[in-house]
C-alpha cells in the first residue's frame, strides 16, 4: 500500500472514531431540551387518557386520583397484597383499567401505557423512591 | 307466610333480614336545643355522584352505594327526624341523573332536606334541580335548632360564561383537578339574605349549617375551598353553637375556627385522597383531622358510607358508618373547645392505614 494511501485511511478511521466519541459525549442544550419536549408530550398524552373514559362505563382515572394522587408509582414494584404477588405500576393501571372502569387491559408496551405512567410518574416528580412500601 | 312467596318477595325479606344483621346498633339518646328537651337524631348521606352511561345504563358501582345508604337509613334506630342530602346527587347534572337519584331515595321512609352541588348545578344552573327536587338555599327550624342550607358552590360570572355550551361547562366544573377551573362561593347576594334569617335568633340558639363545599379554605386546585368562606363565618361569628356539616371532599375531614365546627360527610361513591398526598402543591388541611384509613381499591365500598348526626345540647356527635371499615365517631369536646375523634384523637392511639402519603 502506498504510503499516501495508509496516511489517508489513517486519518479517516482516526477522523471516524473521533466522530462517533463527540456523538455518544456530548450533547446540546437544544438537545435536552427536544428530549424533555418528547417526554412532556408523552405526559400530555397520558394527561389526556387519565381524564378520559378508558373502559366502558364512562368512569374515568382522575375521579379516585385528581393529579394522580394516590397512585404512588413511588413504591412500585412493590407485593400488591390484593393480588398476593409483586406487581409493576402498569398491572396496578391495568387492574384499574379492568375494574372500576370495566374495560380491557393495556399491554406493557402500548404507547398509551407509557403514557399513562410518564403522566402518574410526573405528578409524583421529586418524591424519593420507596420500592416496595406499602 | 302465604304458600305463593314469589322469588322476588324472598329476595326482598331476605335483603331486609340481611340487613336488619348487618346495621350497627348506633342508639344514642340526645337532648337538643336550649328551648326544648326532645331527642332526635337525623341522617347525613351525600356524594353518590350518579352516573348516567346510555339508555337505562348507570355506573354500577356508584347505584350501589346510594342503595345501600338508603337500606340502612331505613333501618336506622332511634328513627331520623329526617335524612340531609348532602349534594352530587348526579354526576354531570343530566336530567335522567337527578330522576335516577330522585327514584332511589324515594325509597326513603323519611323526609329528605336537600343540598345543591356543582354536580347537580352546572349542567343548566340549577333549573332542574329547583323544578324537581329542591330550593337552592333556604333555612328552618327543628326542636330548637336553626338550620341554614346554602348553595356554596355558585362562582364568577365569567367562568360561567366562558364556556361553548352547558355540557362543557359543565365537564370543565366536574373536573376535580381542573387548573381552568373556578372557586365556590356563596356570594354577596345569599350572604345577605343569612343575615336577614339570623338576625331575629337569640345568640344562643344552636346553628347547624349545611353546605355542599367546605366553608373555609384547605386546597384551591382541587375546590377544597369556599372563596368568600371568611365573610360567611363572620356572619356566624356571633352565635355560641354552630356547626358546618358539608359534602365534596368525599373524606372524613374536620377543623374548627373560632366558634365554629366544620365537619365533612363520606361520599357512598368513591373516596378522594387527601390534598397532603398530592406533592406539587401546599394545602391547608386541618391538623385536628385524624384521617379515614386509606382505601383498598380492591374493595369498591372501602372509605365510602353515611353519617348518623345527633345534636347534643347543639353540639354534634358525629358517627359514621364505614362500609368496610370500622366505625368512627367524632364528638364535640366542652372543655377543649373542638371536635374529637372518640378513639383516635391521641396521636399514640392512630393505625398504620391512617397515615397518607
Amino acid at each position: 500500500m502506498p504510503k499516501i494511501l495508509r496516511i489517508i485511511i489513517l486519518t479517516i478511521v482516526s477522523l471516524t472514531f473521533a466522530a462517533s466519541a463527540a456523538v455518544c459525549d456530548e450533547f446540546t442544550k437544544d438537545d435536552l431540551k427536544q428530549w424533555n419536549a418528547q417526554f412532556m408530550s408523552s405526559v400530555k398524552e397520558g394527561e389526556k387518557l387519565f381524564h378520559s373514559s378508558l373502559g366502558r362505563n364512562t368512569v374515568s382515572c382522575d375521579m379516585c386520583h385528581p393529579n394522580a394522587a394516590n397512585t404512588h408509582p413511588e413504591t412500585y414494584p412493590k407485593f400488591q397484597k390484593q393480588l398476593g404477588k409483586v406487581i409493576t405500576l402498569g398491572d396496578m393501571i391495568n387492574w384499574c383499567i379492568i375494574n372500576p372502569l370495566e374495560g380491557d387491559k393495556l399491554d406493557l408496551d402500548d404507547p398509551k401505557m407509557i403514557a399513562l405512567e410518564a403522566y402518574i410518574t410526573y405528578e409524583r416528580r421529586g418524591v424519593k423512591l420507596a420500592p416496595g412500601k406499602h | 307466610m302465604k304458600k305463593n312467596l314469589t322469588r322476588r318477595k324472598f329476595l326482598k325479606a331476605a335483603g331486609i333480614a340481611g340487613a336488619a344483621v348487618a346495621m350497627p346498633l348506633s342508639l344514642v339518646e340526645f337532648s337538643w336545643g336550649r328551648n326544648s328537651q326532645e331527642n332526635f337524631t337525623l341522617a347525613y348521606v351525600s356524594d353518590s355522584h350518579l352516573t348516567h352511561i346510555k339508555g337505562g345504563q348507570f355506573v354500577r358501582n356508584f347505584d350501589m352505594g346510594l342503595k345501600k345508604a338508603v337500606t340502612e337509613v331505613n333501618f336506622m334506630r332511634p328513627k331520623p327526624d329526617f335524612v340531609v342530602f348532602g349534594g352530587d346527587l348526579a354526576q354531570l347534572g343530566k336530567k335522567a341523573e337527578i330522576d335516577h337519584g330522585l327514584e332511589i331515595m324515594s325509597r326513603l321512609r323519611y323526609p329528605v332536606k336537600w343540598v345543591v352541588g356543582e354536580h347537580d348545578y352546572y349542567l343548566d344552573l340549577g333549573q332542574y334541580w329547583s323544578e324537581k327536587v329542591s330550593k337552592l338555599h333556604y333555612s328552618f327550624d327543628h326542636k330548637g335548632v336553626h338550620f341554614v342550607v346554602l348553595n356554596s358552590i355558585l362562582t364568577y360570572d365569567n367562568w360561567i360564561n366562558r364556556w361553548k355550551s352547558p355540557a362543557e361547562r359543565m365537564h370543565q366544573m366536574a373536573r376535580l383537578d381542573n387548573p381552568q377551573g373556578s372557586p365556590f362561593m356563596v356570594r354577596d347576594r345569599q350572604i345577605e339574605w343569612m343575615k336577614k334569617d339570623l338576625s331575629g335568633l337569640s345568640k344562643d340558639t344552636p346553628i347547624v349549617v349545611m353546605s355542599h363545599s367546605p366553608l373555609y379554605k384547605i386546597f384551591k386546585p382541587w375546590n377544597f375551598w369556599t372563596e368568600d368562606a371568611e365573610k360567611v363565618q363572620a356572619v356566624l361569628k356571633p352565635f355560641s353553637k354552630v356547626t358546618v356539616l358539608h359534602g365534596h371532599v368525599h373524606q372524613i375531614l374536620y377543623n374548627q375556627i373560632g366558634n365554629i365546627s366544620f365537619q365533612a360527610m363520606m361520599s357512598t361513591a368513591w373516596p378522594w385522597p387527601y390534598p397532603v398526598s398530592y406533592a406539587q402543591a401546599g394545602n391547608a388541611v386541618p391538623k385536628l383531622t385524624v384521617f379515614m384509613n386509606r382505601a383498598d381499591p380492591h374493595s369498591e365500598r372501602d372509605a365510602t358510607g353515611w353519617s348518623i348526626i345527633n345534636l347534643d345540647n347543639g353540639r354534634v356527635i358525629n358517627d359514621f358508618k364505614l362500609w368496610e371499615n370500622t366505625n368512627r365517631t367524632l364528638r364535640y369536646d366542652d372543655k377543649l373547645g373542638y371536635p374529637v375523634d372518640t378513639k383516635y384523637q391521641n396521636p399514640a392511639d392512630r393505625i398504620p392505614p391512617q397515615e397518607h402519603y
